[in-house]
């Protein structure tokens, strides 16, 4: 061997594992010896930024997650929420973008199947699943090929599996060409005391390995999919994305829910990226115990798998089950009788060691803490980006007054076409929202809302994350986001309770996306804590950008309100011809980061508002109230596309008649800012006339503006800023673009 | 006929095949809200004794291995399915439930991929053909219903010979139409022959139909229409019991 080939050989062995040079060093101290191969896989896997939050957790920890609801927050499978009646909701939202770039159907499926493992792990039958999907612009095939991959792997799961999905979001921006993101969030109740943990407690207890076969598929998911930047021999990774089978999924939920409800189990995890490793030194560390397991003993779907492909894959629907001694029959027999294999694969042990035998063999035998709470942690650099300031300037905008009728009906029908504001109709009528029966409000509403078995109460979700305001204030933006989807869950009547994060960002070795993702956990932290909506957990993923190029700072927040009584839930759509039109909260709003200033002028520009949250909080309490007292026909949040959309999409959710409205708009701007600024903190609602009085009362009693801005019917949408008429044009001409934009890109 | 009997308690069985998922569904919508009976039955039980009525509820079953159905119609339970439905017993599968049924050949004809290959999920109006089923007993022929679709294979197709006696010996149960009733335009979700959401064998105690019923007996969730088709069945079954004991 020559002097260079010296050199290489070792660099090669960390680099083969994704570990830096550093890093490998650390370990070699920890351990106090060279790993052998297989330590080291499974270090370099669970060293991994997916696995390891290295350069997420010191920001992490600023996220408030504590509140009297929260019955479980992050570190384990989900978040636990209390609806105060016995009944508790669990919530996780991830993200699957690098498997979905790959390979868009299985990615998204994959997706699905994953973050259903992580509720009916904690216990929690799965109730509700939302998406929020980014792709580059619709005009290009690619883009559409990957939305109508994902939307049918996404389908082609869910529907299946049986766990409605009821919601989500999609947006449309050129930095998601190359890294589309997928992020999906589930929902499940369960009885409060019966929250079940992610741990190996109690030496001697029995590990089960429960579901699936092992195969050689997923291996490397986490650590080389999930944890680098895409290059030009991404599509080489095709083989590294798994396959998922929503069958099996259903039967192994309704196995493990059917022995998670007895008393024969001690600790629960689900085997996602980095399979067994991770699910093994998770729920031993945990516990602060040790864990041995024989890879023998693991059931293969092919023979002549090294012990290695065996702790590495990521093979699909697989389960951890740690259970009481004495009981395994108990937990064949479940399993047996859902027609699913159930193989005992070790012991917990008192030593604090993660072992891995293979036969008699220890092929592995290192502390389960190494792989776990001893992982690197980083500050890394953070420093704006040089071009910040630039971005917040907006330039002059040549247009004509509000009496330009012509020219702003135009304009507003554009807007309802464009890729960000159409109808999502074309992907939710893929989705089965209403199986289990308890959809109450269906996706294309602000919020969906869901009847909770077990409880008189009902839940309210959405999730939103616009990154195109991350992007020009991370901080700000996040403010904004939280606040949204807050408003959302709040415009059906609900109270929002708390939330689950996936954050999407570029790479963290670079200094722009650090300080956009601290910026952004501060805006979160700081909003969540004045909205009272504790961050249950979440998912941070690093590394969305190809060839240099990132995606926007995309944090996607899914919030969950309480309904105390779903008689009184309040949908978007104008109800009654007549019924006066209020517009809530903040009068005016500006043009930065809005849709109008990206379709008609084409700029991401301006610095985004500062969000009172004191008055987002106010306005809050109103809708709830308000909704409560029956005060409220209808409500919706003014966000994309500011209020000339919102008054559009209330018409096209008209009941029948109702359709149509005659406003006149507080003249606070110009006539595009009135029209289509974008403002947090503004809600439009609908009242019966009898009942507006009393809603003004109430808003002025908890200090919300509001203005009574015109009436709902007519058939006509007409509105007026100042004396002048900007839009005036039959609603079935502007509901035309609006629903027909997607099916007509994807047909 | 007298007044159906608003109390009458029957015994259901909602058969649960691996992958079935909306079992729970059909049990909470006879159970819960029509007040009756209602039990699970496994794929792999021998006998349907003591049962009044079988429900083969939507889902997967087996994933869709091969085709929707395919496997489901030779579970166990299904020998008892088929005695039960040749004594005269009334049996309705809904949506997987219906595949099954023409899978095991109990129902003529079969269900293939939607026009659009796609899974549609979405209200459909379905015109009642036929009153003469359990499942539509007492509803007036030509009512229009509002029902939830959600499948990915709904499309009925059968030989032009078989679409024709179906229509001569008014086996069509449910058509798909429009809000005012009128067949045509958008109305046929999935291409069906026919426009045929549901058909009965010919005794007509067998009925099977792609819309979901159980997911619309509740004012807040779906609407309501869809607790006629059930409740026809308690009357039917309330009315059989009046001929059977002569009113005692």
């Amino acid at each position: 061997m020559d002097a260079e080939a010296a050199r290489a050989a070792p660099a090669a062995r960390w680099e083969r594992v994704g570990l830096t040079e550093d890093e490998y060093r650390r370990l070699v101290d920890l351990l106090g010896r060279e790993p052998n191969d297989l330590e080291l896989e499974m270090v370099g896997v669970m060293w991994s930024e997916h696995c390891s939050y290295k350069s997420s957790k010191v920001h992490l920890r600023r996220l408030p997650s504590e509140g009297p609801q929260v019955l479980m927050g992050p570190g384990e499978n989900a978040g636990v929420l209390d609806l105060g009646d016995g009944t508790a909701v669990a919530l996780r939202c991830e993200s699957h973008n690098h498997p979905s770039a790959v390979e868009p159907v299985q990615g998204a499926a994959t997706g699905v199947g994953g973050i259903l493992r992580d509720i009916f792990t904690v216990g929690a039958r799965p109730i509700a699943l939302l998406d929020s999907l980014r792709f580059g612009p619709p005009e290009r095939e690619r883009n559409r090929y990957l939305l109508g991959g994902v939307v049918s792997g996404i389908a082609g799961y869910g529907n299946p599996v049986g766990v409605p999905t009821v919601g989500g979001e999609v947006y449309f921006e050129d930095c998601y060409a190359d890294n589309p993101l997928v992020n999906v969030m589930a929902v499940g109740v369960l009885p409060r005391d019966r929250i079940v943990r992610g741990r190996a407690e109690g030496v001697g207890n029995p590990v089960f390995v429960v579901g699936a076969r092992t195969g050689r598929d997923g291996i490397h998911g986490a650590s080389l999919l999930a944890s680098r930047e895409f290059d030009q021999q991404a599509e080489d990774l095709r083989p590294e994305v798994q396959v998922g089978d929503p069958f099996l999924e259903k039967l192994l939920i309704e196995a493990c829910l059917e022995l998670t409800a007895g008393d024969a189990v001690v600790g629960v995890n689900d085997l996602g990226a980095a399979g067994l490793t991770s699910a093994c030194s998770e729920t031993a560390s945990r516990a602060g115990q040790g864990i041995e397991i024989d890879v023998a003993r693991v059931p293969r779907r092919e023979p002549g798998m090294t012990p290695d492909e065996v702790m590495l894959s990521e093979s699909q629907e697989r389960m951890l089950i740690i259970a009481r001694a004495g009981r395994e029959d108990e937990v064949r027999r479940v399993f047996t009788r859902w027609g699913l294999e159930a193989a005992e694969i070790g012991r917990v042990t008192g030593d604090g060691m993660f072992r891995v035998r293979d036969g008699d063999r220890v092929v592995a035998e290192l502390p389960a803490r190494i792989l776990t709470e001893q992982a690197p942690v980083y500050r890394r650099p953070a420093a704006p980006p040089a071009d910040l300031e630039e971005r917040w300037r907006l330039p002059r905008l040549e247009e004509p007054g509000p009496g330009d009728t012509a020219h702003w009906t135009a304009a507003l029908e554009r807007l309802l076409g464009s890729p960000n504001l159409c109808s999502r109709r074309w992907i939710w009528q893929q989705y089965d929202y209403q199986v289990r029966t308890n959809t109450v409000v269906v996706p294309g509403a602000d919020a969906a809302v869901l009847r909770v078995p077990g409880s008189r109460k009902g839940i309210a979700l959405a999730v939103d994350g616009n990154g195109r305001l991350a992007w020009l204030d991370p901080d700000r933006g996040a403010r904004l986001i939280v606040a949204e989807a807050a408003r959302n869950v709040a415009c059906t009547g609900a109270r929002p309770l708390g939330l689950t994060n996936c954050l999407n960002f570029a790479s963290p070795e670079r200094p722009e996306t650090m300080w956009a993702f601290s910026a952004v956990i501060d805006g979160m932290a700081e909003a969540a804590r004045a909205l009272g909506t504790p961050v249950t957990g979440g998912n941070v993923s690093f590394y969305n950008e190809t060839m240099g190029r990132g995606v926007y700072p995309t944090p996607v927040v899914g919030m969950l309100g309480v309904i105390d009584d779903l008689e009184k839930v309040v949908t978007p759509g104008f109800k009654a011809e007549g019924d006066a039109l209020v517009l809530l909260g903040a009068p005016a709003a500006g043009l930065a980061g809005s849709e109008y200033l990206k379709v008609v002028h084409g700029l991401v520009r301006g610095r985004p508002p500062l969000v009172d949250l004191d008055l987002e909080r106010r306005l809050i309490d109103l809708l709830v109230e308000a909704a409560a007292a029956g005060l409220l026909r209808s409500a919706h949040d003014l966000s994309d596309g500011g209020a000339a959309v919102a008054l559009a999409e209330a018409c096209f959710a008209a009941e029948p008649g109702a359709a149509g409205a005659e406003v006149a708009l507080p003249e606070a701007g110009s006539a595009a800012e009135v029209l289509f600024g974008e403002g947090p903190s503004r809600v439009l609602v609908s009242t019966a006339p009898g009942d507006l009085q009393r809603l003004l009362d109430l808003a002025g009693r908890l200090a919300v503006p509001a203005a009574v801005i015109g009436a709902a019917g007519g058939g006509r949408l007409r509105i007026r800023i100042g004396g002048a008429l900007a839009v005036d044009a039959e609603v079935q001409r502007l509901h035309r673009p609006w629903s027909e934009a997607m099916a007509r890109w994807m047909a | 006929m007298t007044a159906p009997a608003a109390h009458a308690r029957f015994r259901f069985a909602v058969i649960v095949f691996p992958g079935s998922n909306c079992d729970v569904d059909a049990h909470r919508a006879l159970g819960e809200v029509l007040g009756q009976d209602v039990e699970y039955v496994r794929h792999d039980a021998g006998d349907l004794d003591g049962y009044d009525a079988v429900i083969l509820p939507g889902g997967f079953s087996y994933g869709d291995a091969l085709r929707a159905g395919a496997i489901a119609a030779l579970s166990p339970v299904m020998a008892a399915v088929e005695r039960f439905a040749s004594a005269g017993g009334p049996v309705l599968g809904i949506c997987n439930g219906f595949q099954i049924l023409c899978e095991a050949g109990l129902l003529p004809g079969a269900l293939h991929r939607n026009r659009d290959l796609k899974f549609r999920c979405h209200d459909v109006f379905v015109r009642v053909e036929a009153g003469r089923t359990p499942f539509t007993w007492g509803i007036e022929p030509g009512t229009v219903l509002r029902m939830p679709i959600a499948h990915g294979e709904g499309c009925y197709t059968a030989p032009p010979e078989v679409l024709e006696e179906l229509e001569r010996r008014g086996q069509v149960v449910f058509r798909y139409v429009d809000a005012a009733g009128r067949r045509g335009g958008d109305a046929n979700p999935n291409g069906s022959a026919h426009d045929i959401a549901g058909i009965c064998n010919e005794a007509g105690n067998v009925v099977g139909l792609m819309p979901h019923p159980e997911r619309c007996v509740e004012r807040l969730i779906g609407g309501e229409d869809g607790r006629r088709v059930l409740g026809a069945a308690v009357r039917w079954l309330a009315a059989r019991r009046e001929l059977v004991t002569g009113g005692r």
